[in-house]
């Protein structure tokens, strides 16, 4: 397994080998699948939009419907607005979706399609029947996939948000590039605290739908329109994770006045109470028991265990939101984070995990726009305990025979990620029983006879 | 669900009121898509053509057939995608090529390459960065060979794979191939798989003479997705059949560079390397044979074609020995299941060939195909190459080079005189290929480039036990409640091709037919009209209000 990698570390310039991120349309069609009655739209070669469903449906097993504009080499030369033209005239008219959603590709960008006179010029002729929406997004080459979904939190933001001169009492939530079961689970402490909130994007009940034996093209999840309008009327928008969710609230606030706050993801104990702290000043509601309950039963785990997680050397790699909240986490059971990687470029992800670990490892490698191909030479050169990363992480955790969690996106070959949380305190649960799971499976493992333990 | 895809018409009225659900011109475009097949009569499809933007295709790009499927699966090159990074990144692995290092050499599936271009590459330019990217695989890695994959950005801006695959290969001392093959170029992944068949052709083919053995053969068209060229490999051994190289399943570079020395082409997915054939009997001398090892009989009819090739009597009864004992092996364990699949419909979508070869499979265990499509396959997969002729080449298709391809001076040794080459011709043994059409059955759809809507309105029609498709739609029919089965890359199970394959794809298709489970999709009280209730007690809406 990955026998050609080399131990030896030389700098890159060009290569990029066994990447940590993917491109931003996959994460702009993601959050296009947030809103209900939504048919995201890739702008550019058919391939892109095969690739982006493909791989949305490896990691979440549901349909993940979207169309695209089909281009040729004509297109390419001569401009994707006929295509697109054509597309939405062909979408309402077949699949009859209440919104579209049109995300550029690397091709139509580089061309300079001009999407909003395309879309306003197809309202004028009338292919957009009366009532319904096309919103669009340009995720650039810039950043990765998680910016994708951002620009298109931001679009939906741009083009759906209004204000009605009135406040009303909710919040807006962000919740960020996470599964199904974290939206849900988001909205379920929101309804716990007495937060009323618009939740957006919003994929559970999309990408979690029920076997029911019809297929829904349209499920019944996702933010409606009429509550995405809303949002401009909202008292404040909490921003789950600066990468993903930033850049939407601070476009709340320059449209709508609506204050915003950047919060890390809730994952691991300490973010989670941030969060509940922030929904308890909002609100003035106090957390209800079950709450506190909930974060009790987190922190008897984390005790129960300890044994197994102090001083444990770990490897963490990711999606940069997830990756700093995750940090914070191992960090807060005694664990050392020893390696941390994100592919997604951003000076703020370093900052914040050397922060995080100046009194812990003020050594660790820490590194943005990283591959996993160098987190594998690290590795080679002094192994970790524990390696915590999506499912490209199995070929080192195979190498080099390291203890494994899949974690972020994209899981591709196990089941539980969209149904079971990893945010809030029960997601703090979920992720120790993980941990705990196969660092206690490997002892078990490699404990010889003698020393095989029945009680752990 | 779209609004009548209630529909219980079939065949040609099916198609009829398919067509009705699009505006006018899509109309008439995808009409000459479909054909209600009628046994017995001329008929005509139309195929590799634009797909309709908006219309939800299952069709990939060009790039997706250069890399992702012809490139792709050889394992000792470094093969780097130029352009940002999802190109590459949804190629790795994805599509089970399977493949092992040859003894002392080098594996690189497990490997995602890419130049992960920025923006400031494609304001300035990104050669200098791809020539920087191929220095340093180079350094790290020391492969025999490098190939490099265009993306749209990349061709867009003016970056020339092609000379700097050239430049590179002059200053590193090793092959660096250059593959033109961005995203918008031809209609589907097609054009991309003719852009690598040529690439291949050109700078790996005809390097290295070596002696073969009297029975030896070239695999084209077979990728080792889940195995299957490993059980294709084990039969041919068998039955002394010795394979110089496989185009391109766990295929070596080393090894196609010796292809040129076999004294047979077979053919499994004509579609993908039709031009590697054709080419190599025109460059070369050896003749090509079309076969299908995806199914029991079809496996068995594939082997007597190429021992009537050889017309070696010794050859020929190895091969019924062969075939006596691996037919009856395999019909042991299809047998009892065969029991309960017997009757049974499937709907097949697939990319070029397999919605044809997997007919036969199916055939051999009961079942009969209703509704079968490709997504990017020509009008000869579907109707045989008597049609080539016919063909009109449009603007799409023109923009790929036809290599003009002479008689090699020195390697064009056919092994067979050219009198009997003419004669295996004639009795349409070599350089044939009728088609999908003529095995498809009355009552039955034959469709090209399949859209969401048709698939939903066939599937409600002729309610199949299971369609055969990919990940794209895969949830889709199961959400229906219909099993579904990959075909593009097996849903993580195989091989299904020959004697072991067919055996294994009874067993996949028994488990997803006849799982249990599925006769759960209704609670017990959605089976009952009405509940009666003893107690009075709040629901959930009441206790959260």
């Amino acid at each position: 397994m990955l026998d050609q990698t080399p131990k030896k570390v030389v700098e890159r310039e060009a290569l990029r080998i066994n990447p940590a991120k993917t491109c931003q349309p996959i994460g702009a069609m993601y959050a296009s699948l947030g809103i209900h009655g939504c048919l995201p739209h890739s702008h550019g070669s058919q391939g892109c939009c095969a690739y982006h469903r493909s791989h949305l449906t490896r990691h979440y097993k549901e349909p993940v419907m979207a169309a695209t504009s089909s281009f040729t080499e004509g297109a390419a030369v001569f401009g994707g607005g006929a295509n697109l033209r054509q597309a939405v005239n062909n979408i309402f008219h077949v699949y009859n979706p209440d919104i579209i959603a049109v995300h550029t590709t690397c091709l139509s960008e580089t061309i300079g399609d001009d999407i909003p006179s395309l879309v306003n010029q197809a309202r004028d002729d009338g292919l957009i029947p009366a009532g319904k929406l096309v919103i669009h997004t340009n995720p650039s080459y810039e950043g990765s996939h998680v910016t994708g979904f951002s620009n298109m939190c931001r679009s939906m933001v741009s083009y759906l948000t209004e204000s009605s001169g009135e406040k009303k009492n909710q919040l807006n939530v962000l919740p960020g590039f996470v599964e199904p079961s974290d939206m849900r689970e988001i909205k379920r402490i929101l309804r716990k605290i007495g937060a009323p909130a618009v939740v957006f994007p919003d994929t559970s009940d999309v990408l979690d739908a029920p076997q029911t034996g019809k297929f829904n093209m349209y499920p019944k999840g996702g933010v409606t329109l009429a509550a995405m309008k809303t949002t401009g009327d909202s008292q404040k928008t909490l921003a789950l994770g600066a990468f993903a969710s930033e850049d939407a609230a601070k476009m709340l606030q320059t449209k709508a006045e609506v204050p915003y706050e950047v919060l890390d993801l809730p994952i691991g104990l300490a973010a989670t109470d941030r969060f509940i702290e922030a929904l308890v000043e909002l609100t003035g509601n106090e957390p209800p028991a079950s709450i506190t309950d909930d974060r009790g039963r987190l922190l008897d785990m984390m005790l129960d265990y300890q044994q197994y997680l102090y001083g444990k050397k770990v490897a963490i790699a990711g999606d940069p939101d997830h990756v700093i909240a995750m940090t914070e986490f191992m960090v807060s059971m005694g664990m050392i984070p020893t390696y941390v990687i994100t592919g997604t470029p951003g000076k703020k992800f370093t900052l914040k995990i050397k922060a995080i670990l100046r009194d812990v490892n003020p050594k660790a490698k820490v590194k943005a726009a990283a591959d996993f191909f160098e987190l594998h030479q690290w590795i080679k050169n002094e192994p970790v305990d524990l390696l915590i990363s999506n499912t490209y992480g199995k070929y080192i955790a195979r190498a080099e025979d390291v203890p494994f969690v899949r974690f972020g996106f994209p899981i591709l070959d196990r089941t539980g990620h969209s149904y079971f949380p990893t945010v809030g305190y029960v997601g703090g649960m979920r992720l120790v029983e993980k941990i705990t799971g196969v660092l206690l499976d490997r002892k078990d493992r490699d404990d010889p006879d003698e020393t095989f333990e029945l009680v752990m | 669900m779209t609004q009548k895809a209630t529909t219980t018409l079939k065949n040609e009225a099916l198609v009829d009121e398919i067509v009705t659900m699009y505006p006018p011109k899509v109309a008439r475009k995808r009409r000459k898509h479909m054909v209600p097949v009628a046994p017995g009569t001329e008929q005509k499809i139309e195929a590799n053509a634009r797909s309709v933007p908006g219309i939800i295709t299952q069709r990939g790009c060009c790039y997706a057939g250069c890399k992702g499927v012809v490139l792709g699966p050889i394992v000792d090159m470094v093969h780097i995608v130029h352009g940002p990074v999802g190109c590459s990144f949804y190629a790795w692995g994805t599509r089970r090529n399977q493949g092992r290092a040859r003894k002392g050499g080098q594996n690189f599936l497990e490997y995602c390459f890419s130049t992960d271009m920025q923006p400031d590459n494609i304001i300035f330019g990104g050669e200098k960065k791809l020539r920087k990217a191929i220095t340093e695989a180079y350094e790290i890695f020391k492969p025999k060979a490098i190939s490099l994959h265009a993306t749209c950005p990349a061709g867009l801006i003016g970056d020339d794979v092609v000379g700097v695959g050239r430049e590179m290969s002059e200053k590193l001392g090793i092959p660096v191939i250059g593959f033109a093959c961005e995203g918008y170029k031809g209609v589907s992944q097609s054009a991309g798989h003719h852009l690598a068949n040529n690439g291949l052709f050109e700078r790996v083919v005809g390097r290295d003479d070596v002696e073969t053995d009297k029975f030896s053969i070239n695999m084209l068209g077979e990728y080792n997705i889940g195995g299957d060229s490993w059980e294709i490999e084990r039969i041919f051994e068998k039955c002394g059949i010795h394979i110089v190289s496989t185009f391109s399943g766990n295929g070596s570079f080393a090894e196609m560079a010796k292809s040129h020395n076999a004294k047979l082409n077979i053919v499994q997915c004509y579609r993908s390397i039709n031009y590697m054939a054709e080419m190599m009997e025109e460059k070369f001398g050896i003749p090509w044979l079309k076969v299908n090892v995806i199914g029991l009989k079809a496996t068995s009819k594939s082997l007597r074609k190429i021992g009537e090739y050889f017309e070696d009597a010794k050859l020929s009864a190895r091969i019924e020995e062969v075939i006596a004992e691996e037919e009856a092996a395999a019909e042991k364990e299809i047998a009892p299941i065969r029991e309960r699949l017997e009757g049974k419909t499937a709907m097949l979508f697939t990319g070029g060939s397999r919605a044809h070869h997997y007919q036969s499979l199916f055939k051999d265990l009961g079942m009969k195909t209703v509704v079968a499509g490709e997504e990017f396959a020509h009008r000869d997969d579907y109707e045989g190459r008597k049609v080539i002729p016919t063909i009109k080449i449009d603007a799409d298709s023109r923009n790929i080079t036809e290599l003009k391809v002479e008689p090699d001076p020195k390697r064009y040794n056919p092994p067979k005189t050219g009198e009997e080459i003419s004669r295996l011709k004639e009795d349409g043994l070599l350089s044939e290929y009728e088609g999908m059409l003529p095995d498809m059955m009355d009552n039955t759809i034959l469709v090209d480039d399949i859209t969401h809507l048709e698939q939903e309105m066939m599937i409600a029609s002729y309610k199949p036990d299971i369609v055969c498709s990919g990940i794209k739609d895969k949830y889709i029919f199961e959400k229906m409640g219909i099993p579904s089965k990959q075909l593009h890359n097996y849903d993580y199970s195989g091989p299904f091709a020959g004697y072991h394959g067919a055996a294994n794809f009874a067993r996949d298709i028994d488990m997803r037919v006849n799982n249990p489970a599925w006769k759960m999709i209704q609670a017990p009280w959605q089976k009952r009209p009405m509940i009666k209730a003893e107690m009075m007690v709040e629901t959930e809406k009441e206790i959260l209000a």
